[in-house]
């Protein structure tokens, strides 16, 4: 009997989805991951986590408390107080280099119609703004000109100083759902299933006042857009809930691919099931996008895609990677992704290119890469590639952290210090790479004697 | 040899005629009495033989000027442990000893008075004849009233074993310093108080004198002073010189050399109010309260009275008894740091020595030693810090002995020896004294003085069927004070502490017991006091034959003296029910009555108040140190567990509510319901908070037995042990799941002996839970009671715990599996065979201890190896570094496998335990590995 409850691992509910979803043993020898510090301070979901600097981080939630944390000890520094209703969104402000005194600043929205300017060293609270006329769903730094935007039923920009520069007027009820700034200073917000520009006027001899104005509306996409992201200079991605995946020039707001084939049934799946999950809506929502140079690798619903810019196609997917949606991903200098997800659980994977099949695609990627023109019919062929070449690269699971009890909202991933997770259940886990904390706690160890003079007895 | 007493001891015929004897084979004379506890399972040790009493004690005599050497206390004052020993010869005898008393009075060339500070003279003495050895430490008090203002005391370690004198000089003479130096500083303080009464009469008298000189001045104008006036005059000039002399004495007194005053920390009053905040706040400021009550009395409502230019006759006035001569607070505090020293020397000398050995051993490896070893290591330090500082620096004077040429004690067995001493001071008491008075006590309590009756309270406990939560015993206080009040009436003048003030002190110790319950039973039950340790004596063999079989067995010792039962911290017994408290505090009040000094040719004849007043004053001290049990059993423990044990529980209440488990589980996984609720109702009820601690204390003592035996069967009947220890020792949390509480508690309670500490506070074992597991629980518990019940919320339970199963070794006790990681290595066999030829509990935990005092040198060795950690130089890789450490661990240190890990693991813990600043600010970590886990069947 206990061999049935225990040893099904996730039998009970995932028993639809078996085969579909990858599962990995308890062997896992490239999961570096040993060792965990749960820190707890939430008493409501913890959804937002932001990084501070190269130790710390900033975590918020549904009940309107930020937290400062220690990531290398778990230990809590500071508590910030004063939002009555949940953080709808939050960012690092960073200090300008030129005025070194300045400390870190952190900005934070709430449902309270309040965006509070903290002091991060010292806990203080700033400055609090309480003009909105609506929520706050969005916030973004332009450090170049000194500036962030807010994003509600309008756009508000403000200087540092948290002065109104200039606002648009009511876009939307449903509001700015995300924001990005591209180049020419000018920013996209994504407006429901709209995507409008708008470029900001910055004060020059002869104009003293800051503007900001519609410049264009793309309507491209059949759906709300859910995410949207800056790929690199020359373009930006955005994804859309019916599984949309527009990639855009930042310079001419123009498309320069479309993709929308991620919940093409692929031939080795029963098509049946495939189909019957297509009819979920859910399931094809694209909800986060990470980038790097290569790949943009997007959340889609619970699977994971990995689409090369180059080739302009998926080089690589896993429809089912998780139970359940797929809410964050980042992917890790080494070839890494890694997701988080509503069933609870982080996993790791890996990104694998297969040696047999290499060299075919590449040079229709390569020619299509500029053809801008030429995108929507491109559009179509990708179905009969990815037929043919859908595994020239694979996400390999290489690991999984089970440790939260819900939902895991967002994950921040530090160089140093691991990774940490916060999720719904309230509390924020800290990761550790337990061979490498044993090393340094070894470090810190022989310093202390050191210090305390015990290293090398007195002869 | 064989002294003449011993073979007086055989030939008696009362105690022939009271021993039912069946045997005609052997004529009677030859024959040798039956050893009246041998039922009970009384070991050799019990009783040390050649002398006439039962085992060590302290005894305080003075040398009156009035009636000679004459003893004034014995600590345990109890007449079962001197029996029939001589303690008037034996006073006589220290008394004569060589002793050094301090010139006193007028010196040749000072006008004044002076007093010396003389130091204390210890000597050691040997009787053979007696069998008695001791550590004889003099001192001198003073006193306003007695000639040349000093008062000789002397305190004595009576014991028979000279090996345990000899060699435990050191120690002795440390702590017997220390209560002297009490004694001696309370006695200052009082004296100074005296003085400065004595300065106002003076003035007073003078006042007084002046006015009638005055008076007869005017009187008479005749030009000449009649023979009157020029007697007055002189008183007048007499008394002025008085208040000079007087004067002088106090600035004396006031001014002693404070670099003297060598222990500061003994000093009663800053104790009290530093220390003993959080539970002994109530007990002590009673005492406070009345004490200074009786100061703040005393002094300005202090009427000066007219001093007769005579003084009265030396023999007529009444000298101070020892707590007169002390302040109230100080000589309960001195009795107290007797009672401690009673305890800390109490049993054979090798059980002192390897304990001894085994503190100083355990200290060297202070960094290690919180991973497995019990709270005792918090205690000992306390206890070291008071004890072994002083000891260590005279130690460090004299030529030290290496412990491992301490020879062994000789143990002299002579059974024939023994003898019901409660008897013999029956009879003794009839003999000499034909008093009305305490036969009429006698008659009120002769049942508790039936040995056979005693022997049927024994049995009865021994069933375990009696369980009085009654509080008898307090009843038995009260009794005892009232009777003390009425046997004090006669003496009401001097009596320090009313027997009111007595009878609300032992109400109020009630009421704050019941508090103080809640607080004092969150210490851990590994919370032991060595001393306790000792208490219970050397006879560990003995208890565990008892124990052996029936659960809530009662140990007990034949020669445990009554008092100690009732009111002292000794009860190793919390789980005899009260009866027998009962039984002993009636037995105690008697005994205290029954034994007045049968000083020699002492007559109690109202006329001649001289003789008669000492037997009353020594009853009064009796009485007085009735009620200072009380005090007394509180200081040792709050001051060791309040100190250290409260921040940390304040810091982590997690930790709060694993000890508050500990506790209460350790008490009832080792007692039937039935003596459990009996124990709990006693310790609520009537114990003193101190003795509420102890029970945590002791049944630690127990929980070990308890523990290692539970081991023992779990590694006998399941063949998976193994790598469930080794989940334990690597830090993997093992979650014990089964349906029955008590069973899955036991197993519990025996299997957190090979759970790694994190820190000094309580272990990381939850013992019961029924709620669904957390991420949480693995993190803070390392070993979890997971309750399996049939109803849709254990789907729930079973849920988190196949989700979590990468954190979790399970062993479900319902159908017997295991589910682990495998494990190869060679450790474990060792610590836990199944094959073992270990049959006692208690020798079991002690292997396993040393097993694991082993395992942590090798931690240790690992974490503190420099070269292992940190690259050689500056090109070396981190691989370079890890294989480094690989090759240690195996070849260095000769593990295999999994070994490594459990390893690895302790050395974390080391680690951060090191680096941890205060306890409780580190979190504590969750390390786990990535390893497949198998399912153990039987």
């Amino acid at each position: 009997m206990l061999r049935w409850l225990i040893g099904g691992g996730r039998e009970p509910q995932g028993l639809a989805e078996k085969s579909a979803l990858q599962t990995i043993g308890e062997d896992q020898t490239q999961n570096p991951y040993t060792e965990l510090l749960v820190l707890k301070a939430h008493h409501d979901i913890v959804r937002f986590l932001v990084q501070l600097d190269e130790y710390r981080f900033a975590s918020a939630g549904d009940d309107g408390i930020i937290v400062v944390w220690n990531a290398q000890t778990g230990e809590k520094l500071l508590e910030l107080s004063g939002h009555t209703q949940k953080i709808t969104a939050i960012t690092a402000f960073p200090s300008l280099e030129s005025c070194e005194e300045e400390n870190q600043l952190i900005l934070t929205a709430s449902a309270d119609r309040t965006v509070i300017v903290w002091d991060c060293d010292t806990g203080r609270q700033i400055k609090r703004v309480s003009s909105f006329q609506s929520t706050v769903k969005c916030l973004t730094v332009l450090q170049r000109l000194d500036v962030w935007l807010s994003g509600g039923n309008d756009l508000g920009v403000w200087s540092r100083k948290l002065d109104l520069l200039c606002k648009t007027n009511h876009l939307s009820d449903t509001g700015i759902s995300a924001l990005a700034e591209i180049p020419r200073n000018c920013i996209a917000a994504a407006v429901g299933r709209e995507l409008i520009i708008f470029r900001l006027v910055t004060p020059t001899e002869g104009l003293l006042d800051w503007d900001i104005n519609e410049v264009k509306r793309l309507l491209d996409h059949q759906d709300n857009i859910l995410s949207l992201v800056n790929v690199n200079d020359g373009s930006f991605v955005t994804g859309s809930h019916v599984g949309e995946l527009i990639i855009w020039d930042a310079l001419g707001w123009t498309m320069q691919a479309y993709e929308r084939s991620f919940w093409n049934p692929s031939p080795q799946l029963d098509t049946q099931q495939e189909i019957k999950l297509c009819q979920k809506q859910s399931n094809i929502s694209i909800n986060h996008f990470t980038c790097d140079e290569e790949n943009i690798f997007a959340a889609v619903g619970r699977g994971l895609y990995v689409y090369n810019l180059q080739m302009k196609r998926v080089i690589a997917c896993q429809k089912t990677a998780h139970d359940s949606n797929v809410l964050h991903i980042a992917k890790l200098p080494n070839r890494q992704l890694i997701s988080c997800s509503e069933d609870g659980s982080v996993r790791i994977w890996e990104l694998r290119e297969k040696q047999q099949l290499v060299a075919e695609p590449v040079p229709t990627g390569f020619f299509n890469m500029w053809g801008f023109g030429r995108v929507n019919k491109q559009a179509s062929q990708p179905v009969k590639k990815q037929q043919e070449n859908a595994t020239s690269c694979s996400l390999e699971l290489i690991g999984d952290l089970i440790g939260h009890s819900s939902s895991v909202e967002m994950f921040l991933h530090f160089e140093d210090h691991g990774l940490v997770t916060c999720s719904a259940d309230h509390l924020i886990i800290l990761w550790k790479n337990g061979e490498q904390e044993s090393g340094l706690r070894s470090l810190k160890l022989f310093q202390k004697l050191e210090e305390n003079g015990d290293l090398y007895p007195a002869v | 040899m064989i002294s003449a007493p011993d073979v007086v001891a055989f030939t008696k015929e009362e105690e022939y005629e009271e021993e039912p004897y069946n045997e005609p084979a052997l004529p009677e004379e030859y024959s040798v009495p039956l050893f009246p506890y041998a039922s009970q399972g009384a070991n050799p040790w019990s009783k040390l033989s050649g002398a006439k009493f039962s085992r060590d004690f302290i005894l305080i005599s003075e040398f009156s000027e009035q009636v000679g050497p004459q003893p004034l206390l014995t600590i345990p004052n109890d007449t079962k442990v001197f029996g029939t020993f001589d303690l008037n010869y034996f006073s006589l005898r220290i008394m004569s000893v060589d002793y050094q008393a301090s010139f006193m009075g007028h010196p040749p060339g000072s006008a004044y008075p002076k007093l010396n500070f003389v130091e204390d003279s210890k000597v050691v003495l040997g009787d053979s004849k007696e069998g008695a050895f001791a550590y004889v430490h003099h001192l001198t008090l003073y006193d306003l009233e007695a000639r040349g203002f000093v008062r000789p005391f002397c305190m004595a370690y009576i014991s028979a074993d000279q090996h345990k004198i000899m060699q435990q000089f050191q120690e002795l003479s440390s702590e017997f310093s220390k209560a002297s130096e009490c004694l001696k500083m309370g006695n200052r303080k009082a004296f100074a108080g005296e003085l400065e009464k004595k300065l106002k009469d003076l003035d007073y008298t003078r006042t007084v004198l002046h006015t009638e000189t005055e008076i007869q001045k005017k009187a008479n104008d005749k030009g000449f002073y009649s023979s009157q006036a020029i007697e007055k005059a002189n008183e007048l000039a007499n008394v002025e010189k008085s208040i000079i002399e007087h004067q002088d004495l106090l600035k004396q007194i006031r001014s002693y050399p404070r670099q003297k005053m060598k222990i500061p920390d003994l000093c009663p009053g800053e104790m009290a109010h530093t220390q003993d905040q959080a539970v002994q706040a109530s007990t002590t400021s009673n005492l406070h309260e009345s004490g200074n009550a009786d100061l703040y009395t005393c002094r300005p409502a202090y009427t000066p009275k007219l001093i007769k230019a005579k003084p009265t006759k030396c023999f007529d006035k009444k000298l101070k008894t020892l707590e007169e001569l002390c302040d109230t607070e100080y000589f309960t505090q001195t009795l107290a740091q007797l009672s401690h020293i009673e305890h800390m020397f109490r049993g054979d000398l090798c059980y002192l020595l390897t304990s001894q050995i085994d503190r100083a051993l355990r200290k060297q490896q202070h960094i290690t030693n919180f991973l497995f070893e019990d709270f005792v290591e918090v205690d000992d330090k306390m206890v070291e810090k008071q004890e072994r500082v002083p000891s260590q620096l005279s130690q460090d004077r004299l030529p030290s002995r290496p412990v491992e040429e301490c020879p062994i004690p000789k143990v002299l067995i002579s059974v024939g020896s023994y003898k019901s001493s409660v008897e013999t001071v029956l009879i003794k008491m009839e003999q000499e004294l034909g008093d009305e008075e305490y036969k009429e006590v006698e008659v009120a309590e002769p049942s508790s003085f039936d040995p056979q009756e005693h022997l049927d309270y024994l049995d009865m406990d021994m069933k375990g069927s009696i369980s009085s939560g009654e509080s008898i015993e307090v009843l038995g206080t009260e009794k005892s004070t009232s009777v003390l009040s009425k046997s004090d009436s006669q003496v009401s003048l001097t009596v320090p502490l009313s027997p009111q003030v007595v009878r609300s002190k032992a109400v109020s110790h009630r009421t704050i017991s019941e508090d103080s319950i809640e607080v004092l039973s969150t210490c851990p039950s590994e919370a032991l006091i060595p001393d306790d340790f000792k208490a219970s004596y050397p006879s560990a063999i003995n208890e565990e034959e008892t124990y052996a079989d029936n659960e809530g067995a009662i140990h007990f010792q034949a020669n445990i003296s009554p008092p100690e039962l009732g009111e002292t911290q000794e009860g190793s017994l919390e789980n005899t029910s009260s009866q027998i408290d009962s039984s002993c505090c009636i037995g105690k009040e008697t005994e205290g009555q029954l034994v007045p000094l049968p000083t020699p040719a002492h007559t109690l004849s109202d006329e001649d108040g001289v003789v008669s007043i000492p037997p009353q004053r020594y009853r009064q001290k009796d009485q007085g140190y009735h009620m200072d049990f009380v005090v007394e059993t509180t200081n040792p423990s709050p001051q060791d567990n309040s100190c250290e044990m409260f921040p940390v529980y304040e810091l982590d209440p997690g930790c709060l509510l694993a000890s508050r488990d500990v506790s209460k589980t350790s008490l009832d996984n080792y007692s039937d319901t039935a003596s459990y609720i009996s124990s709990v109702a006693s310790i609520s009820l009537d114990r003193t908070p101190s003795s509420s601690t102890h029970p945590a204390g002791l049944s630690s003592e127990r929980h070990k037995k308890r523990a290692g035996q539970n081991t023992l069967k779990f590694i006998r009947q399941y063949p998976f042990a193994h790598p469930a220890i080794y989940s334990l020792l690597s830090g993997r949390t093992l979650v014990v799941l089964g349906e029955d509480e008590t069973i899955v508690r036991k197993l519990v309670t025996a299997l957190s002996i090979f759970v790694p500490n994190y820190g000094c506070y309580a272990k990381p074992v939850k013992h019961w839970i029924s709620s669904p597991l957390h991420i949480m629980d693995f993190q803070k518990w390392k070993l979890i009671g997971l309750q399996r019940v049939a109803s849709p919320a254990n789907v729930g339970t079973l849920h988190t715990l196949s989700r979590y199963s990468r954190y979790t070794s399970i062993l479900d006790l319902d159908s017997k599996t295991l589910r682990c990681p495998l494990y190869r290595g060679t450790l474990v066999p060792r610590l836990a065979d199944h094959r073992t030829q270990i049959k006692r509990g208690s020798t079991y935990y002690l292997h396993v201890q040393s097993m694991l005092t082993q395992l942590c040198s090798k931690a240790f060795l690992y974490t503190f190896c420099h070269h292992l950690h940190l690259p050689t130089h500056s090109e070396e890789t981190q691989e370079a570094v890890a294989s480094r450490q690989t090759s240690f661990l195996k070849l260095n240190l000769g593990l295999v496998n999994e070994d490594i890990k459990v390893v690895q693991y302790l050395a974390e813990l080391l680690k951060l335990h090191y680096m941890q600043e205060s306890p409780g600010t580190t979190h504590p970590l969750l390390r786990f590995d990535y390893v497949p886990s198998f399912l153990y069947k039987i």
